[in-house]
């Protein structure tokens, strides 16, 4: 206890961490390397379990019999869906009616910031169908949500399809306590959001919708389903959702459960269960699932429609089905005895789904790393950036207290300081608002003058206003300030370290992975930039490491996790749409990546970079 | 011998002079439902022409039953009205209710302006409701009662309309089940043992859409003058049975399907004893449902403003119960069409926003009628630990701001007492009315949370009070304008 409140001792402590500063922080960043790549080996993660009581001992029965009707009614949706060309709103309002639901529509318009060129839209206009399973004798206070999208094309018709099957089979059982809401929305993620925004009445991205005429209370869960063929080989449950939220880990067991019951194959991440942790094969196979989920939460990107609902706290996965070379195939009947089975059990719960884990990350189904286990590991790098901080105060107060006259020294040296760190803060700052802004308000005048279309122009716009801050602060700087001091950059460096470790300690918070990947880079550059290390090799160092290019590696990366390497071209071309989803998942739904990255991220690098060009 | 001689007489005076009036009725009403669903409605109703007040000391009951006698003098009761709720009215596809209730308890009461204290008779009152009818009542406390300033008039003779003497809870977390269904009946004259009451089976009345029973005591004229008080007693019973859960497959309804029994007698001590159905919406015969037996009886009544028409089986009749010498109606439908009924006057509300520190309440009012406005009480109350801010309260008809005639707005006290708010407001034709008013959650201390705090809390419904024109009650006769309880 003495140690620190003792001088002499605490001097001792202080003088060792500023001598052994640089081998510490070495130590700490492999450390945490090793530890985050530790969490994928089995013996270190925990086996999943059902922490919720009301879903783990209550035995549910699946009899859903009527996979070849839902088959029927799918290929009957998809001739209707072929006839109007979009969604068939007026068969799926009296088909939802003939199943004895209340059916309701909700119509919404949105006009994109600029077009996507992904799935070729603009101007979107669409309706919602959903029905309402009223539960007997209940008020009408909770709810679950049971969604399948109306996707363009052949996709999706036996997702449906098995939605109104269950529809009919659910309608016909005493036993529902929550009202069940079978929603099919059209336009993917933005029929959903308008759907979401309706049924909560908040408008948070501008969007036009007509207020929904019915409701069912305060909704619990939600499944959103993908089916795209007759029969399936297994179902992957897709967790990740908007801004890197996850549902809770019971609902993902819940989905385990009912695939070790009825004998389907599961996956997550598209990736089966292996057993063979102990050989090397094994453990990199969890690597590769656990790297998949962090890439994915990192990108803050709702991975289905289930993404939407965490921001309203509502627990959703999106089941997908995928149909493959294997022998064993699952009929529609299994898959819809599956979700029946899931339906039951979430309409047993008491309370919301809270006893397992909001935070964790998933080497694979059966086991996972929770908040406590995962966290060292960013503690560890961010443990870096405290003692550069420390080693820097000890530098910046030390030189003075040895001698007489010190103070009347420092209280000149530190006035022009406060210009000189505030100076870059600010323009870097500026330049960050104007990465968050020019991109989508100039877009018109990109397309003018140059011959691109308007994605292309946005992302280009970002591209360029972000190499045109690498130019920008180290020049401007001293012409405000003058010659920069050793003192300057010192406080300055102070500042940003302290900056970056608030920064990066408050997005891990929030999303793990993204803290974790932007530690990862941008720690070693923040941890010895000085204004005294060869310029031209550092830069090239700075500019791999920096957030534009982690972006470009974790493209590459992640084609290569998923079995589907990209050629350079083709990678930058993904890298284009990558900026573009991006900037267009902010403006359709609210996700926080593009402004964090703009508007934080960027100018706290920008001040490294202006450290290293101080001279 | 000379003892008993002198006991004697005295029986036979006591009895003499206590054989004051008293009448038993007893009814069901049968509407099938557009939907599909069919509501049955079960009324029994005692009347007794006698005064529990000023004094007197009632101690022979015939048809009346004692507990709540006892209840009415003790605790000096004007009027009580309770309703035990299971489920949701869906007013879009069943219409209009014959007695709105809200999901969970109700209670309701009056109190005589002898009454002294108040609050202490009605926390009294309320254990022991609790006791006799077996619910959760006694948690009715200050935190959930209020005192409407508007809402809520005494539908009985009145010449208290003091608001001191009101009091009015709600339990929406009550779950009502058999328990309670089984007290409900003692108080029945006849029990369950015969009459109507012996459909009332607790096994295929909870397997339904919807179940609301409710007791209602009030003071009641025998004639214009007024000269002689009587209390009624309305016991009723309102279920909804499902079409898909129960039908399978078959479109058809009979007493037997319905409630597992068939009828083969009236209750012996009732005056009354009938079976309405309503085929208002079945002009000629077999258009929509046949209904085996056929009868001839037909009566024509005014209900919620609507003049309907209804077959009637009369079970003090012999001939009712035919050959068979057992009554068994059925219903089979020939076309069931779903869709929906725009009621002249519904309502919903649901919580917008989320995230713990914003919220806001959205009541929506709907006026279907094409030309006629109509003014509604609206009485919300709201548990304390919801912070409603109320400047932002705001009423909007048609895009326009809608000036409420009359607001009272009672601040709640932490742990002390709930929102109160009571405002009129004016519906024009054909619109949507929309009542919002923001709100944050308090923040509780550890020991105030329910025992499954991730449940979530429970607010009471609001409460909407219409002057609806030439709404008549089904089996009075009484023309007078009353208002008609919609709740939520």
């Amino acid at each position: 206890m003495g140690l620190l409140s003792d001088p002499n001792r605490r001097r001792a402590l202080i003088s060792m961490l500023t001598r052994l500063n640089a081998p510490i922080c070495m130590l700490c960043y492999c450390a945490g390397v090793c530890w985050f790549m530790g969490l994928a080996f089995e013996p270190f993660t925990l086996r999943t379990y059902m922490s919720e009581n009301a879903m783990g001992s209550t035995m549910v029965e699946e009899r859903f019999p009527a996979g070849e009707r839902a088959l029927a009614t799918a290929r009957e949706f998809a001739a209707h869906k072929k006839k109007v060309g979009g969604m068939p709103v007026d068969w799926l309002v009296k088909t939802m009616q003939a199943r004895g639901l209340e059916v309701f529509t909700q119509s919404f318009s949105r006009v994109l910031p600029f077009p996507d060129e992904n799935k070729e839209r603009y101007i979107v206009k669409g309706t919602n169908v959903y029905g309402i399973l009223r539960a007997p004798r209940a008020p009408r206070t909770e709810a679950l949500v049971l969604s399948a999208p109306c996707s363009p094309g052949d996709n999706n018709n036996q997702a449906v399809g098995l939605l109104l099957g269950l529809a009919h089979y659910f309608r016909n059982q005493i036993y529902w306590a929550k009202d069940i809401i079978f929603l099919v929305n059209e336009h993917d993620l933005i029929g959903m959001q308008a759907w979401l925004e309706g049924y909560h009445h908040t408008n948070t991205t501008g969007m036009k919708w007509t207020p929904l005429q019915g409701r069912g209370g305060s909704i619990q869960a939600a499944l959103s389903l993908e089916l795209s063929s007759d029969v399936i080989t297994s179902l992957d449950i897709v967790l990740e959702g908007l801004n890197g939220q996850l549902p809770n880990l019971d609902l993902a067991n819940l989905f385990y459960a009912f695939c070790q019951k009825i004998g389907v194959l599961c996956t997550i991440q598209g990736r089966l269960q292996r057993n063979d942790w102990d050989s090397v094969s094994g453990y990199s196979h969890a690597v590769q699932t656990m790297m998949l989920m962090v890439m994915k939460q990192a990108s803050g990107r709702p991975w289905g429609d289930h993404g939407l609902f965490l921001r309203y706290h509502i627990e959703a996965a999106t089941i997908s089905g995928i149909n493959s070379f294997r022998q064993y195939k699952t009929d529609l009947t299994t898959t819809g005895r599956l979700v029946e089975g899931m339906y039951r059990k979430l309409n047993n719960l008491l309370e919301r789904l809270h006893q397992s884990y909001f935070f964790y990350l998933m080497p694979s189904l059966t086991h996972f790393v929770s908040i406590g286990y995962y966290m060292p590991a960013f503690g560890l790098l961010a443990v870096i950036l405290l003692l550069r901080a420390l080693d820097l105060w000890v530098q910046l107060v030390a030189p003075p207290a040895r001698t007489e006259d010190g103070i009347a020294e420092i209280e000149q040296q530190s006035s022009p300081g406060v210009r000189s760190v505030l100076t870059p803060l600010i323009i870097s700052h500026l330049t960050g608002a104007a990465l968050y802004l020019m991109p989508v308000h100039f877009q018109e005048m990109a397309v003018e003058h140059f011959p691109v279309s308007e994605t292309e122009a946005v992302v280009l716009t970002a591209i360029a206003v972000y190499t045109a801050g690498l130019a920008l602060p180290h020049n401007t700087h001293r012409l405000v300030s003058g010659e920069g001091t050793e003192q300057g950059w010192r406080v300055l460096k102070l500042v940003a370290v302290l900056y970056l470790a608030v920064l990066l300690g408050c997005t891990a918070l929030i999303n793990f992975s993204l803290g974790f990947i932007l530690a990862l880079t941008m720690v070693p550059v923040a941890a010895f930039v000085t204004p005294d290390v060869p310029k031209v090799l550092s830069a090239i160092v700075f500019v791999i490491l920096s957030p534009a290019c982690t972006l470009l590696f974790s493209v590459f990366l992640f084609q290569e996790l998923q079995d589907m390497p990209v050629s350079l071209q083709d990678g930058w071309m993904l890298y284009i749409s990558v900026i573009s989803q991006g900037i267009l998942d902010h403006y359709l739904f609210g996700s926080l990546v593009y402004p964090l990255i703009a508007l934080m991220v960027y100018p706290c690098w920008l001040l490294f970079w202006n450290i290293l060009f101080w001279k | 011998h000379e003892l008993w001689e002198a006991v004697l007489p005295l029986i036979v005076l006591l009895c003499g002079g206590g054989q004051l009036k008293d009448d038993f009725q007893e009814e069901l009403v049968i509407r099938p439902l557009h939907s599909g669903d069919i509501y049955a409605s079960f009324h029994f109703r005692t009347l007794w022409e006698t005064d529990f007040m000023k004094g007197n000391k009632v101690s022979h009951y015939r048809l009346f039953p004692k507990s709540l006698g006892q209840v009415i003098s003790k605790f000096s009761v004007r009027e009580l009205h309770i309703s035990f709720t299971q489920g949701y009215w869906r007013t879009m596809q069943w219409g209009q209710p014959y007695l709105p209730s809200p999901p969970g308890a109700e209670l309701w009461v009056w109190f005589q302006d002898t009454v002294t204290d108040v609050d202490a008779t009605w926390k009294e009152l309320t254990n022991v409701l609790s006791g006799i009818f077996c619910a959760s009542l006694n948690f009715i406390d200050s935190t959930n009662t209020v005192q409407p300033s508007a809402s809520f008039k005494p539908l009985g003779i009145a010449n208290v309309t003091d608001h001191r003497f009101l009091r009015y809870a709600t339990l929406p977390r009550e779950i009502v089940c058999t328990e309670n269904l089984t007290p409900w009946k003692k108080l029945l004259p006849c029990g369950s043992k015969a009459g109507l009451a012996v459909l009332l089976k607790s096994e295929k009345l909870f397997h339904s859409s919807f179940h609301s029973q409710a007791v209602h005591i009030r003071p009641m004229c025998q004639d214009s003058q007024c000269k002689t008080p009587s209390w009624e007693l309305r016991q009723t019973l309102n279920v909804v049975f499902d079409l898909h859960t129960s039908g399978q497959g078959k479109q058809e309804w009979s007493l037997f399907k319905m409630f597992s029994r068939t009828l083969t007698e009236a209750c012996p001590l009732a005056s009354s004893s009938k079976i309405y159905i309503d085929i208002t919406d079945n002009p000629q015969v077999g258009e929509q449902f046949e209904l085996i037996p056929a009868t001839p009886l037909l009566r024509q009544a005014v209900v919620l403003g609507d003049r309907r028409t209804f077959s009637v089986y009369d079970l003090t009749q012999q001939v009712t119960f035919g050959t068979v010498r057992s009554l068994n109606l059925l219903i089979r439908w020939k076309s069931t069409e779903g869709h929906m009924l725009r009621p002249l006057l519904h309502a919903e509300r649901y919580v917008a926003g989320y995230g713990l520190q914003t919220g806001e309440i959205h009541t929506l009012m709907y006026n279907n009628h094409p030309f006629r406005s109509f003014s509604v009480l609206l009485l919300d109350s709201v548990p304390w630990y919801l912070r409603l801010y109320i400047h932002t309260l705001t009423v909007t008809s048609k895009g326009k701001d809608n000036k409420p005639s009359y607001i009272h707005y009672q601040p709640s006290k932490d742990r002390i007492r709930p929102h109160l708010l009571e405002m009129l407001v004016q519906l024009p034709p054909h619109s949507v009315t929309e009542v919002t008013v923001q709100f944050e959650r308090a923040l509780l201390k550890w020991t105030e949370y329910t025992p499954d705090p991730n449940h979530g809390f429970y607010v009471g419904s609001s409460v909407i009070s219409a002057l609806v024109p030439s709404t008549v009650a089904m089996d009075t006769n009484n023309t007078q304008e009353r208002t008609l309880f919609s709740s939520l």
